[in-house]
């Protein structure tokens, strides 16, 4: 934040180029950034009004079931899967909540004009995609993060609450939740499947965003399921549709990303090396840099619409 | 150094010319008026000054070219399109503290002063504020970078008399220092007029006319002509000729003050009068190659 790298040749005779130039490279970004978030705040008001919708469907259920669930082992795995469901919830929210905003992107700043606004500003196109690329990889991922912590946490507080006002003992239900290892699981498979592995389909909403003129989202969903058809019709083959689905779905080894069986079983086994050594990550992440570095090229030439 | 040099720019939107191999030089500290008909080019022409839109051609713009390096250059430039390009759902506070994380050379205490002379209130959203305040909140913005070059294409339009009148007025007195260059472009010519330092018709993405205001008025003289010397002003050949309330109106060329004064009443004319002249005689110059 401190370094002088915009030098733009000045005389240095001008006193005014002396005082203000002085601004980082990643300033722009960052503020980039957050107008994305005063533009679109439903990046954190959706997965927050939908945590508070699950937090309390769960205050009910704690309070209906505590009495009747004496068994404590079950009664924590009853937690668990609520934990986990829970966490699913959030996830396929934050992704309905990238997907509209990756449409909406570059597409809404030509419509309303604004796009000439912010192009009399000293942010370059590159500047601007990585602002709006970086929400549903960066941002959402971490809110994402941060959402499902807290409400875990809040979960398993309001259980004890319940519990200790019934009179039954906590111990058993505190013992079977390794709470930090959830969570790091938990960021595990943020990284890996909602950003490294969904990275091509935020980045192939954003060029579509870039491009069309009108319909974004048929734009977006049309050609895929075009090539789909010709390929069944054609050589009555479904390749490309298991290939979507596989990336819809994340790798393997990964079936969870369905709402309802979320990775947060501490018992999960997660094995980075078999991850990485994917080839569908780095051809996915190939793409995910190709598209974008055709939406910056394409936001250069776009004006208004 | 000039601050705008182009040579032979040229732009064609498929069949359409909208940039006909077009010649421009515009010096530091001149505040130039860019007028011309509907279509003519202006708004390709400072489309491709502030790398909106690729050309070919040759473009320097404050020694850069304006395409390939347009993030660097709006360190130093600044424009206002057309008007309402502000984006409607952002706050008055918000677009400053954005204004001032991205900008370089963006003044804030500046802004928040020119604003505090407004009734703009820094809560208000710009779809909540009407035309003539989305006007204002945009030239303060502007004012408050210290750019060296401002392009205005019709900043005024749909805005009532005082707010145009009063957007001119601030820009002279409390922005232009004589090291910054304007370029304008606009069709209320005549509101612009005295804060010109030079003008430049442009027509069918050609410049017609390119003069200094000191040239302009030395240059051009409109006479309203005596009935009975009418015959002999004609001889002396004016480019135009109207009537009004009976009275002809001759426009000169290059034509002698004191041999004009003796036909009738002297005066400067309007940009726009003359601005209809010359495109009337291209028009029919036109016509006249076409038969």
């Amino acid at each position: 934040m401190n370094t002088p790298s915009n030098a733009v040749p000045q005389s240095p005779l001008d006193p005014r180029a002396v005082t203000p130039t002085t601004m980082s490279e990643t300033r722009p970004l960052y503020w980039s950034i957050r107008r994305e978030l005063w533009e679109n705040r439903s990046i954190y008001i959706a997965p927050l009004v939908v945590a508070g919708v699950v937090l309390l469907g769960f205050l009910i259920a704690t309070i209906g079931r505590a009495v009747a669930t004496a068994d404590p082992a079950q009664r924590a795995a009853v937690l668990v899967e609520r934990n986990n469901f829970a966490a699913g919830v959030i996830m396929a929210t934050a992704f309905i909540v990238g997907v509209f905003y990756c449409l909406d992107a570059l597409h809404g700043e030509r419509r309303d004009r604004s796009i000439l606004f912010w192009k009399s500003l000293p942010v370059s196109d590159l500047t601007t995609v990585l602002s709006k690329a970086s929400i549903p990889l960066v941002v959402l991922p971490l809110l994402t993060f941060a959402i499902i912590v807290v409400m875990q946490l809040v979960m398993l507080l309001l259980s004890t609450a319940v519990l200790l006002m019934s009179g039954l003992g906590v111990a058993t239900l505190w013992t079977p939740l390794p709470l930090f290892q959830m969570s790091l699981v938990l960021l595990y498979h943020l990284v890996t499947v909602h950003v490294l592995w969904h990275a091509p389909i935020y980045a192939w909403l954003l060029l579509v965003s870039g491009w069309a003129r009108r319909a974004v989202f048929l734009w977006a969903v049309l050609p895929v399921v075009a090539i789909q058809i010709v390929e069944k019709i054609a050589f009555n083959t479904s390749y490309i549709a298991s290939i979507l689905g596989h990336r819809l779905a994340g790798p393997e080894g990964f079936h969870f990303t369905a709402p309802g069986s979320a990775p947060v079983h501490p018992l999960m086994t997660f094995d980075p090396a078999k991850f990485l050594s994917t080839p569908g990550l780095w051809i996915g992440l190939a793409f995910a840099a190709a598209f974008l570095a055709a939406a910056v090229r394409l936001r250069r030439y776009q004006g208004p619409i | 150094m000039a601050c705008i040099e182009a040579r032979g720019l040229r732009k064609a939107f498929g069949t359409t010319i909208a940039l006909d191999g077009l010649d421009l030089r515009v010096e530091e500290g001149r505040i130039l008026g860019l007028i011309g008909p509907n279509g003519a080019g202006k708004t390709t022409a400072l489309n491709a000054i502030l790398g909106l839109t690729p050309y070919q051609g040759e473009l320097k713009v404050l020694g850069r070219d304006p395409w390939t390096a347009r993030d660097q250059l709006m360190r130093d430039v600044s424009f206002i399109a057309d008007v309402a390009v502000l984006p409607r759902w952002i706050r008055v506070s918000q677009v400053v503290e954005y204004v001032a994380g991205v900008h370089p050379r963006f003044d804030r205490a500046k802004a928040e002063g020119f604003l505090a002379k407004t009734t703009i209130k820094r809560a208000s959203k710009v779809r909540e504020l009407s035309k003539g305040m989305v006007a204002q909140l945009h030239l303060a913005l502007v004012m408050a970078i210290d750019a060296k070059l401002l392009v205005l294409d019709e900043p005024t339009l749909g805005l009532d008399i005082l707010y145009r009148k009063q957007f001119y007025d601030s820009l002279l007195n409390d922005y232009f220092d004589r090291t910054r260059t304007i370029v304008v472009t606009t069709h209320q010519v005549e509101e612009v007029q005295h804060i010109l330092t030079d003008v430049m018709f442009i027509n069918r993405g050609r410049i017609v006319l390119d003069c200094s205001m000191e040239e302009f008025e030395s240059r051009y003289l409109e006479v309203m002509v005596h009935p009975q010397h009418v015959a002999a002003a004609r001889a002396l050949k004016p480019i135009h000729e109207r009537q009004v309330f009976g009275r002809s109106i001759l426009l000169f060329d290059g034509v002698d003050r004191h041999r004009l004064a003796a036909l009738g009443e002297v005066r400067t004319p309007g940009i726009a009068d003359l601005f209809v002249a010359v495109m009337g005689n291209q028009a029919g110059a036109a016509q006249g190659a076409a038969a």
